[in-house]
């Protein structure tokens, strides 16, 4: 089959610490019967613009991981489980890095990375993200901030109220040119890496464009139990399967 | 995988859920790309169907017209990527007399089932059919439709006496523009008269051999056949009219769709010894036809196109609202969403 050079790369490397008393990570919870994981990594595995879906989970996970994908999953050719890093840049940069060995690592590789605890992801934000990176080199998921942001510089009293129509709430996916990632965060210095919250801006803080991909306001993170009752509601919805 | 469903939930008011799939080695998954709003999906929308018949069938995704594309196929029947037009109805089981489409336990989507409002659907591999190669995607979009006249027309040619000089069809909508369409088409010999009440969409019948409006029409005209494409309310005038002008031992084909009983002249089917039969929706086979006619007279296609009303882009639950608001509005013609949620 001819190489698309897209791969799915989704972040499992959460370990639930924000999921209260629950001893999996959040990405194993159920939801409509099913783990979260599987219903995000099926999105992908439906999608024919990628060559692989790569999913990264820390070292003890990946072995239920597999297993849950075997149960899961008959078409499975193009699904690999690795180890994802300390962070979630280490992650990626894993992910990489497997591209690399294993397939090669070209200037037009693109990565559409996703957290493995948005399953609400739709076929339309995937297509979009991978034309979207391969048309500018770097795009981001969003949808528009509904609510007022709030700027405190100290956690103690406002410092300024942003412009709400300038304001967007990052999801994922973020996809960009593989190798110009990579090459922008190792040039970032360990201060500069440090105050990364996410690979977006990896490429911002190096002035590089990243450009709007349309989010939905379903595609909600489950991250806490909260949401995870959110998602369970938003499921059914009437009988005719 | 959680797969996103576009349902009505009561009339004018439609909701975003999203329903299970589990991928297994059976099922072909499909991506909608383009859609085609029917009469039937109207009757919902607005609410004009009963209340009895709303409150058993909504919440529920309408569309039973579409195309779209291959993109997961385990049982590697369909090339990825691979444009099909997809059947809406889907038998429960066979039956060597009864067609699929006959068959009360058969399930239909946009009816008894979720329609292709969705994100992907999930089907076996026989209730799809590969497109022609640069067909023009918004024509293909309602495929399903005309896939009903050419299955009525099968069917005529099975229950009516060969002489079939002269068929009337009574309609000047796009059931009567696509039934006369095919009619003459597949039967170039036969000469087809259309009947209608609005003299501009008749000019666009340019197909056939001769149009009239009803309340026109020659005292020493006759047909041989007829069929009725008109539904709704006025069904009944046009069955009667039909009645008047056929000769004895003439078939007459309903088409058309109507909530409304139609009281009509059974003294004159008796005396002139008329049959009538009734043909509603269509199975694989019909859209296998079709698609053979599409690629034999790709002419069909072109004048298909001439219906196409409005194409409207969808990304959200406001797109389809103004898709179906659009359609409503109409004169004549097809609105095809352009699915791009």
């Amino acid at each position: 089959m001819e190489r698309k050079d897209v791969y799915g790369v989704i972040l499992a490397g959460g370990k639930g610490t924000r999921m209260g008393n629950v001893e999996k990570p959040k990405q194993f919870m159920n939801v409509g019967g099913k783990p979260i994981i599987i219903h995000t990594i099926e999105k992908f595995a439906v999608c024919p613009g990628f060559d692989k879906v790569l999913v990264l989970s820390p070292k003890q996970w990946i072995k239920h991981t597999e297993d849950l994908i075997r149960r899961y999953i008959p078409v499975r050719d193009n699904i690999v489980v690795i180890e994802g890093g300390s962070t979630r840049n280490e992650t990626i940069m894993n992910s990489i890095s497997y591209i690399e060995k294993n397939d090669g690592l070209t200037d037009q590789t693109i990565i559409v990375t996703h957290d493995s605890v948005r399953p609400f992801v739709t076929h339309r934000i995937l297509e979009e993200n991978i034309e979207f990176a391969k048309k500018y080199g770097g795009c981001d998921t969003v949808i528009g901030a509904t609510d007022t942001i709030v700027v405190s510089q100290d956690n103690k009293m406002v410092t300024e109220i942003p412009e709400r129509s300038k304001m967007y709430q990052g999801q994922t996916p973020q996809s960009f040119r593989a190798k110009k990632l990579r090459d922008l965060y190792q040039s970032l210095s360990k201060e500069e890496k440090e105050i990364l919250t996410d690979a977006t801006k990896i490429f911002t803080i190096r002035g590089e464009n990243v450009y709007l991909v349309d989010g939905e306001v379903f595609n909600i993170k489950i991250t806490y139990p909260y949401d995870l009752r959110v998602a369970e509601a938003l499921l059914g919805g009437g009988y005719h399967a | 995988m959680l797969n996103t469903v576009y349902q009505l939930k009561r009339p004018r008011q439609l909701e975003t859920c999203f329903q299970d799939i589990t991928l297994d080695r059976e099922h072909v998954i499909v991506r909608p790309t383009h859609l085609s709003i029917c009469n039937a999906d109207q009757r919902y929308y607005q609410g004009t169907r009963s209340e009895e018949v709303l409150s058993k069938k909504l919440p529920m995704a309408l569309i039973h017209e579409g195309i779209g594309k291959v993109v997961y196929d385990p049982t590697g029947t369909y090339d990825i990527g691979a444009e099909v037009v997809m059947i809406p109805n889907i038998p429960t089981e066979e039956d060597a007399i009864v067609a699929e489409n006959y068959l009360r336990t058969s399930l239909f989507r946009g009816s008894s089932k979720d329609g292709f409002l969705q994100e992907y659907i999930e089907t076996v591999p026989d209730r799809l059919v590969v497109l022609p190669k640069g067909i023009n995607k918004t024509v293909a979009a309602f495929t399903e439709i005309v896939s009903v006249s050419y299955h009525a027309i099968d069917r005529f040619f099975r229950f009516s006496h060969a002489r079939r000089k002269v068929i009337g069809i009574w309609g000047d909508g796009n059931l009567g523009y696509i039934t006369s369409l095919l009619l003459k088409s597949l039967h170039p010999e036969v000469k087809v008269i259309v009947f209608g009440i609005n003299e501009a969409k008749l000019h666009d019948f340019t197909f056939v051999d001769e149009t009239y409006l009803v309340n026109q029409i020659p005292d020493n005209l006759k047909l041989d056949h007829a069929f009725e494409c008109v539904g709704g309310g006025a069904a009944h005038k046009a069955i009667n009219q039909i009645i008047d002008y056929i000769c004895p031992e003439g078939t007459i084909s309903i088409l058309g769709v109507s909530e409304d009983l139609a009281p009509i002249n059974t003294r004159m089917v008796l005396e002139k010894g008329l049959t009538i039969f009734g043909s509603s929706r269509s199975g694989r086979e019909d859209f296998v036809g079709l698609i053979e006619l599409y690629k034999e007279k790709p002419e069909v296609v072109d004048y298909l196109e001439n219906i196409v009303g409005s194409e409207i882009c969808v990304r959200d639950i406001k797109d389809i609202v103004n898709a179906f608001e659009t359609d409503i509005h109409k004169l004549i013609g097809k609105t095809v969403m352009i699915w791009d949620e």
